[in-house]
């Protein structure tokens, strides 16, 4: 089940290496989290392992990455806000290569309790104690383990009872590529209480081309009639791993409303697993991938109904390009008992070019009576009497493109509320679409 | 790129042999059309009426095999499609094609855009844009929202035609294709669909209507009327023509194929 990977060594003398922390706790956790990843070793693509049956991860396992020391490149706001989400009007928090960049962040002035993890193990919270761990276990997932063995820096953000936070937080992962490969651990934890409401930007961005592996891991609890609208986005570098999970709780009548952008990776891969268990909870999961050149983007995101009278909704679009491959697994589980579920899944692809693979999986499982599920995956390409028609009208096949690209793309970016966010998403699309051109 | 004085002929289309996937649709079109002019090509289901007309706009999938198009003085078949409609072309679609996300107002203004453009003049501010697409959208009665929507979709059937002859009217070609534009359309669509194409016509331009049907003819008079029947130009005459069709059908006209 394992696979022995050449880079691995690297990990274990980096684990080593890894200063011992203050907080027992901590020390206790990173040693079994790191027994676990020994344990679990990197997942392979072996006949039966459904979730990694379509992304070999075996070239991350091979390539030799040393955890990002110091000193931390420098990084100017003014490069920051070219390339990755800013306003003033947030709450920003800053990441470098892994490492929590005060100069550049401003958790004062929200509503919310927002502190670092380093900040909360020095103060040995114990709040951190109970929640940390608990939806994202690392004993069952090998990831998770790795993240949680190296957990250093990372951010915690609790909602108080009945607080709605004005502010979106924008929480941004970026990193500097160096000569020498190397691997961050970011790590978010979100607590929502009773019927408080906050929203959460969470961005992933390479600053320039290189190789490098981002191993994240964000765990969120949503307590009874809490709301968190959450959006993810991908943007890390051409030669870039990414390999990220979001574990997702949700207390009776909560909202998990989630979309996920991604545009640029080298191989890229998102789990996404949402339990619903209180009754009345629902999830709208909305998701864009755009893939392009060599790149590999899977996203893999599993729907547990436990409890009656949920609601789900999962609908992603793809985009695909170049010699890229896209997986798509969206599985919806209807538990025993959890009646009136009601739960629609839907993965739709627009296939540019004859080399590019989209392998789209939606499946379902249903242990429950009296409920609507339904569930669906297309792929199609564009045909030539729509470009012919947009040619009679004037339009080069530049422009053509452009425009029926950006229509399908657009379903999924309208669904963003927050004017500056969309205006972002949009230019992130947008921006490599000129170029493009149909051939016929 | 030639252009031609008002006296000579806007197309003249000569000897044209045209096929799709290896079969011959087109066998010896010649046909002549000044500006001012509007013509009407009749004939019975797979005469190639339809084809005559795409094959004009530049329809990639047709091959022609023999004979020539020339438009304002030039080789018309040397053009790319979008080429033809920035010099002046446009072909209103028998069944106008739905591009979900494109909103109308984008795609609408990106087409007059690119025109203007080849004419070497600016692109439209977002303000001169509107005001053209409203006074345009009075033509055929095409409700704002319309034009907010994504291009054709969910659109009624007459809704599509009648977005294809806003279109027509906002992009002002010199000669205008109407495949089939009125089958499916009950008599109010047609009325609407036929007072936007007159309020289109002028002495510079031409029309082209593909039509199964003598009905449109009621609305649109025509100059020339010709009756196509398996790839050839059967018979042609003045409107006269098509009520004799509507009439008598198209069988009596397969004897007057010319060999």
């Amino acid at each position: 089940m394992t696979q022995t990977p050449v880079g691995y060594s690297t990990y274990e003398l980096d684990f080593e290496r890894l200063k011992k922390d203050s907080n027992k706790w901590v020390e206790s956790l990173r040693t079994e989290a790191w027994l676990s990843f020994k344990n679990l070793g990197f997942p392979t693509a072996r006949k039966g392992n459904e979730p990694w049956k379509y992304t070999n991860v075996k070239t991350i396992a091979e390539t030799p990455v040393i955890l990002g020391s110091h000193p931390v490149p420098n990084v100017s706001l003014n490069e920051i806000s070219e390339i990755a989400p800013w306003s003033n009007d947030w709450t920003n928090i800053v990441f470098v290569n892994g490492r929590f960049m005060d100069d550049l962040s401003n958790i004062d002035g929200t509503e919310a309790q927002v502190s670092t993890l380093n900040m909360a193990f020095s103060e040995n919270s114990k709040d951190i104690e109970e929640a940390l761990g608990k939806t994202a276990k690392w004993k069952e997932d090998a990831f998770i383990a790795l993240n949680t063995a190296f957990i250093q820096d990372g951010v915690y953000i609790k909602v108080p009872q009945n607080i709605k936070v004005e502010k979106p937080i924008n929480v941004l992962f970026l990193t500097m590529p160096k000569d020498e490969p190397e691997v961050s651990y970011p790590r978010i934890l979100i607590d929502c209480q009773a019927n408080s409401q906050l929203t959460v930007y969470e961005s992933y961005i390479g600053m320039t081309d290189g190789k490098y592996f981002t191993n994240s891991v964000s765990e969120i609890t949503l307590r009874e009639g809490s709301l968190l609208e959450h959006v993810r986005i991908m943007y890390e570098s051409e030669e870039s791993f990414h390999i990220g999970t979001s574990r997702v709780s949700q207390a009776s009548s909560s909202k998990f409303n989630s979309k996920v952008f991604e545009r640029r990776v080298g191989l890229g891969r998102f789990d996404l697993l949402t339990n619903l268990e209180g009754p009345q909870s629902s999830c709208d999961l909305n998701g864009l991938y755009f893939t392009s050149g060599q790149q590999h983007v899977d996203n893999y995101i599993n729907i547990d109904h436990k409890e009656p009278h949920a609601t789900s909704r999962l609908y992603y679009k793809g985009i695909l390009d170049g010699k890229s491959r896209a997986v798509f697994g969206g599985t919806v589980y209807v538990q025993p008992g959890a009646i009136k579920t009601d739960s629609r899944q839907e993965d739709k692809n627009l296939v540019l070019s004859p080399d590019a693979e989209i392998d789209s999986k939606p499946a379902l499982f249903i242990w429950a009576d009296d409920v609507v599920c339904g569930h669906g995956a297309t792929a199609g390409n564009i045909d030539q009497d729509t470009v012919f028609y947009m040619r009679s009208r004037g339009l080069d096949l530049e422009t053509a493109s452009r425009l029926l690209i950006f229509g399908f793309a657009s379903e999924i970016i309208e669904k963003i509320d927050d004017g500056h966010l969309r205006d972002y998403i949009e230019s992130l699309f947008l921006e490599s679409l000129p170029s493009y051109k149909f051939e016929f | 790129m030639k252009t031609s004085d008002s006296k000579s002929p806007l197309l003249k289309v000569s000897e044209l042999h045209a096929s799709v996937e290896g079969v011959e649709i087109l066998k010896g079109i010649s046909l002549t059309i000044n500006r001012g002019e509007v013509h009407a090509i009749m004939g019975p289901n797979g005469s190639g009426k339809s084809t005559l007309a795409n094959i004009i706009a530049g329809r990639p999938e047709y091959t022609i095999t023999k004979g020539t198009i020339d438009y304002k003085g030039n080789n018309l078949l040397d053009w790319d499609p979008e080429t033809r409609a920035r010099e002046g072309v446009f072909l209103a679609f028998q069944y106008p094609v739905e591009l979900p996300g494109v909103r109308s107002w984008q795609f609408l203004k990106s087409s007059v855009d690119a025109i203007r453009l080849h004419k070497g003049e600016k692109e439209l501010s977002v303000r001169e844009f509107d005001k053209l697409l409203d006074s345009k959208r009075d033509f055929v009665d095409m409700d704002q929202d319309l034009v907010r929507r994504s291009v054709n979709e969910g659109f009624s059937g007459g809704e599509k035609k009648r977005n294809e002859i806003l279109q027509l009217a906002l992009l002002d070609p010199t000669l205008a294709l109407l495949d089939e534009t009125d089958s499916g359309l009950d008599i109010d669509a047609l009325r609407i669909v036929s007072e936007g194409v007159n309020r289109v016509r002028t002495p510079d331009n031409a029309f082209l209507l593909v039509t199964h049907y003598q009905r449109i003819l009621n609305y649109i008079t025509p100059d020339f009327v010709h009756v196509l029947v398996e790839g050839k130009i059967a018979r042609s005459g003045d409107s006269a023509l098509a009520l004799q069709l509507e009439e008598r059908g198209y069988e009596w006209l397969r004897e007057e194929i010319p060999t």
